[in-house]
């Protein structure tokens, strides 16, 4: 399959450094201290805060800050392709767990968990429809949401993937390209504002010379999604304040 | 370090603190800087990063005196000592009870800060410790003050008087504790025949009328558990005063006396059960809101 035309356009008709259509939107849900809702192209992510809260299990508490928490779950109808589903499945799909470690491990160092002691922040996320990018879209979903709940953070979070088709660095990969044999394809979030690297991830052989244009892609790409985060959070926040105040 | 966000504020001090005018609130987002911390101290909603306060909620700015805070709209409710709050037990401990108070974690009620039954002063003994159970048990609802804090930001609750302890005969409403304001009294007693509580921690309690001379005169059953009989017409009552308040905090207007009273009067031309509903809530809303500004 070609992934990319002589023309320079990907199979989604996008051009080699644009990301896929966003669409986020915070507070969807009324009983979570903190939701949001966010779409990359056809990747769709629902995610509900709540915390700081007294500690389910007495056992995950620390005396000195909040303990976080993040339940990963993928819809059985978010993809097309049948998934068959082992005995084991009850136990929890490794493949998910790490996720959700790894999306765990992404906040941990932004989330300022010291000014909320004893207390615990759950983060759950939904995935209802898969088209790739499900870990940047999960990261930038549970940004939205966690902002959304009011928690006290040093930045947002923001992710986004970058791979190489053929001998173009390309943004955003989508389900098809992803899955790809022959794409490389790494995840990064940052902190956009130091632009310090929170997470960092790459399951497939990438030529070393070819590391730093594809990093320098993903940033940007982050950025891009910073300012169209901002803006939903900022729009949210002013139309609360209205709310308020009238 | 440039100062964008406070150099329109500067100039009036009055709007400092609680800002009306929407015009000019500032509003910033998580990792936005505010200002330097040569001439400003931090507060809650914000940290310091090389010498720059910077905001780590999305929310406004308030400025009292060199003080600056982030309040976030949506935020948990964090209690202040002299807070009436309502709460549900949800654990019964080692001379303490464990509350639910929509809080960061569970408030804490110590037996020795409970009034015993007949109003008997005396320290509470071992026989007490094991008959905490008939005082307040778990998921029972309680009406208490905030005592203290602890250093670990956890609230000590007390009910050291008559107003407070045990709950019952009503219905419990839950909503964004930012729509309740502190003021000079939260126990109400409506013209229709129903108390509210209003909690300032977002829990309020709907319940039939009760004088203070009844439970002045019968002292052993300020814990008791069971309801007292209510007709079907202090039911529907009950249920009207609810529904206005959920209908209120639909279109985010503050609970309050007056404004409970205006959507009850409002309401009264509609069943009750049609009160939350989306067109019906909304008339109810803006009328309230009228009359509120008139």
């Amino acid at each position: 399959m070609e992934l990319l035309s002589p023309e320079g356009l990907r199979i989604d008709g996008r051009r080699a450094n644009e990301l896929r259509r966003i669409t986020c939107k915070p507070s969807v849900l009324k009983n979570a201290d903190g939701s949001a809702y966010f779409e990359q192209g056809n990747t769709k992510v629902l995610a509900a805060v709540y915390g700081p809260r007294q500690p389910q299990l007495k056992s995950q508490t620390a005396h000195d800050r909040a303990v976080i928490r993040v339940e990963f779950n993928v819809a059985p109808f978010s993809s097309s392709e049948r998934k068959k589903r082992s005995r084991f499945e009850k136990y929890g799909n490794l493949r998910i767990l790490e996720i959700a470690t790894s999306i765990k491990q992404t906040f941990e160092p932004v989330i300022i968990s010291t000014v909320y002691p004893r207390s615990e922040i759950a983060i759950y996320l939904h995935l209802l429809q898969d088209d790739g990018g499900n870990i940047q879209t999960c990261i930038n979903a549970a940004t939205l949401a966690l902002i959304d709940a009011g928690i006290a953070m040093t930045d947002y979070v923001c992710a986004c993937s970058a791979g190489y088709i053929d001998e173009t660095p390309v943004l955003d990969l989508n389900h098809i390209e992803e899955s790809s044999y022959e794409t490389p394809d790494l995840t990064m979030a940052v902190m956009p504002r130091s632009e310090k690297i929170l997470l960092l991830q790459m399951e497939s052989r990438l030529q070393i010379g070819r590391l730093e244009d594809t990093l320098a892609l993903a940033k940007a790409g982050c950025g891009q999604i910073h300012e169209l985060m901002d803006k939903a959070v900022r729009d949210n926040t002013l139309d609360l304040v209205h709310k308020y105040t009238n | 370090m440039a100062e964008p966000l406070l150099a329109t504020r500067r100039g009036d001090s009055s709007s400092a603190g609680h800002d009306a005018d929407p015009a000019k609130t500032v509003v910033t987002t998580p990792g936005e800087p505010i200002t330097t911390t040569a001439s400003f101290m931090r507060g809650h909603g914000t940290f310091v990063e090389d010498e720059t306060v910077v905001s780590a909620v999305a929310g406004v700015v308030e400025r009292i005196n060199k003080l600056i805070t982030v309040k976030a709209l949506k935020a948990r409710y964090s209690g202040e000592i002299g807070d009436v709050v309502v709460g549900r037990i949800t654990e019964v401990a080692q001379k303490r009870w464990k509350v639910d108070v929509n809080s960061r974690q569970d408030a804490v009620l110590m037996l020795s800060a409970i009034n015993l039954p007949g109003g008997i002063q005396r320290r509470k003994s071992e026989s007490d410790e094991l008959r905490m159970r008939t005082f307040f048990t778990e998921g029972d609802l309680v009406v208490a003050e905030i005592q203290s804090h602890y250093s670990d930001g956890a609230i000590a609750l007390h009910t050291r008087s008559l107003k407070y302890g045990k709950l019952r005969n009503g219905t419990l409403v839950k909503i964004p504790p930012a729509l309740v304001q502190r003021s000079r009294s939260h126990f109400h007693a409506l013209p229709c025949g129903v108390d509210v509580i209003l909690g300032v921690n977002g829990y309020i309690w709907v319940s039939k009328h009760v004088d203070m001379e009844t439970i002045e005169a019968n002292p052993e059953e300020i814990y008791s558990s069971k309801n007292d009989r209510i007709s079907p017409d202090e039911r529907q009552m009950i249920a009207r005063v609810a529904n206005c308040i959920v209908a209120l905090t639909r279109h985010f207007v503050h609970i309050h006396e007056t404004s409970i009273l205006y959507a009850y009067e409002a309401s009264l031309q509609h069943p009750i059960k049609d009160l939350v509903t989306s067109d019906i809530s909304s008339d109810i809303a803006l009328e309230v809101r009228d009359k509120l500004q008139v």
